[in-house]
């Protein structure tokens, strides 16, 4: 099988610092790729720029054979995405929030609601599809948002922290319906996480990056082989160090920071 | 198309559930009709001006259509807060048809409140001179909706949170609406008040819709008219711009 996700040389630049150094890697079609660092690494950068949100300064990105940049419409038709942070609309029910989405990624109109109804019950959302997103836990939120992200049958699936703040028992039914599909469908999945004994059990390969850097990259015995350890998550601690970083990273971040800088006119945001 | 679409039916499906902000959104323009249309009635009559409250009410109408546009413009704001602004930007449509689906939409809700004040308007006292006038006025109401909510979403695509929002207030919101004529005669005002109303587009806003309710206007139709459709076409081409620049 191919690589869906090629990425070369890629490099993001905010003014002066350097969010992402010049990173390759791949991802096989089909393969459960997981995408580990610490805080303010240059995770969510890299992800921004594979969907689109963000230009790179340079290199280059293929996903599903189409160029972020130039095809971006081609490229957002091939993926699914859960962001880190919600992103439903909360005056909408369950199946708006879904009927919206198919709309945006023109699921044809005949097809739609059965598509819905299919995702709902995946999901194990069924029984709430006309209730309002406010009054859902956020088990329940993550589990919508995985369903939208599937809607438009997508090749490729990016989740970003899905499973940050919730519970064992949401954290397990979720990945049992990310990798039944990753079974079923051959659908690619691209995810990050910080709990790393899910890294271990879905991920069939890994990407460990820090300060912009691929630092390593294989499946989880290659890497605690790498540093001699017995668990993964020793393994990334050999390999990023046991220093606490600061959230400061995020891109956002620092485009408040410019943005200040820009309104008391000491700087532009480039 | 089918973009446009749904982003314009989520503003007015979003509107409709809104009961209370609907019902909240028509205190102070009643408020502002009573107090000023039959408090200072008296006065404005005895100057010799005529009845007030015929002449404050396509004004009062057109205050609560620019609230209520540039608030709902402003729901930008709250979705990227809320992350759904990034839902539709990963979305493979323009982002032009979403923003101006999102115009559409908020200018059919501020459009709608603009009817509702005149309902109560006529309620209250308020008679059109014709049918046919109404009609008309009810074409430029959605004219001022369309041009304030672009302007909403042109200024929420520049703020990151709600922080702003009373900046945006006292700033522009009250200035446009206390300086366009909305509630005095322009004619023998101070020509430096006069010169800044004149670079308010809700002045023309105002003036068209009392040319078509009240048939008495300061400026030529055609040049309210004329200026509505330009400042309009203006705010959608920038907030388009603006708005396809935000990052998330």
């Amino acid at each position: 099988m191919g690589n869906i996700i090629e990425v070369r040389d890629l490099t993001k630049k905010f003014g002066e610092f350097v969010a992402v150094k010049g990173i390759s890697f791949s991802v096989e079609d089909g393969g459960i790729f997981a995408f580990l660092g610490p805080n303010g690494a240059g995770k969510s950068t890299t992800i921004k720029m594979l969907t689109t949100l963000l230009r790179p300064t340079s290199g280059t990105i293929r996903i599903n054979g189409y160029d972020p940049v130039t095809d971006s419409d081609l490229t957002r038709k091939s993926f699914g995405i859960v962001f880190q942070d919600p992103s439903l609309d909360d005056d909408l029910t369950a199946f708006e929030n879904l009927e919206l989405h198919g709309v945006l990624y023109r699921v044809p109109q005949d097809t739609l609601t059965k598509r819905i109804d299919e995702m709902l019950t995946l999901v194990e959302l069924s029984d709430r599809r006309n209730d309002f997103v406010r009054d859902f836990s956020g088990g329940m939120k993550r589990r919508l948002e995985i369903a939208r992200g599937l809607l438009h049958h997508p090749k490729i699936i990016f989740l970003d922290e899905p499973t940050l703040g919730l519970d064992p028992q949401t954290r397990n039914h979720l990945w049992s319906y990310v990798q039944k599909l990753n079974a079923d469908e051959g659908i690619t999945v691209f995810f990050t996480t910080h709990y790393m004994e899910e890294a271990d059990r879905v991920a069939k390969t890994i990407a460990i990056i820090d300060h912009g850097l691929i630092i390593a990259q294989g499946n989880s015995d290659e890497l605690k082989k790498q540093t001699g350890t017995k668990s993964l998550e020793d393994a990334f601690l050999a390999l990023t160090g046991n220093a606490i970083r600061d959230e400061a990273g995020s891109s956002l971040d620092r485009m408040r920071m410019m943005h200040g800088r820009m309104w008391r006119g000491s700087g532009r945001r480039s | 198309m089918q973009a446009i679409y749904i982003m314009w039916f989520r503003e007015v499906k979003r509107f409709i559930r809104s009961k209370s902000r609907i019902a909240g959104a028509l205190g102070q323009p009643v408020l502002f009709l009573i107090a000023l249309g039959y408090g200072l009635g008296p006065v404005f009559a005895k100057a010799g001006q005529g009845d007030y409250f015929q002449f404050i009410a396509p004004g009062i109408i057109g205050m609560s259509i620019i609230f209520t546009a540039i608030f709902n413009g402003m729901q930008v704001i709250w979705d990227r807060q809320f992350g759904f602004l990034k839902e539709t930007m990963v979305a493979p449509v323009s982002r032009l048809s979403i923003m101006f689906g999102r115009t559409l939409g908020g200018a059919t809700a501020s459009g709608t409140q603009g009817i509702l004040v005149l309902l109560i308007a006529v309620i209250a006292g308020f008679r059109p001179v014709s049918l046919f006038g109404v009609l008309l006025s009810l074409v430029v109401m959605f004219l001022i909706a369309l041009l304030f909510s672009s302007l909403g979403i042109m200024v929420a695509s520049q703020l990151k949170d709600m922080q702003g929002f009373q900046l945006i207030m006292n700033f522009l919101v009250m200035p446009l609406f206390f300086l366009s004529g909305a509630l005095f005669p322009l004619n023998n005002i101070p020509p430096a008040l006069l010169l800044v109303a004149r670079f308010d587009p809700l002045t023309y806003g105002v003036d068209a819709l009392r040319y078509f309710f009240i048939g008495s206007a300061t400026f030529p139709i055609a040049l309210d008219i004329g200026v509505l459709v330009a400042v309009t076409t203006i705010f959608l081409m920038l907030g388009s711009y603006f708005f396809s620049r935000i990052e998330v």
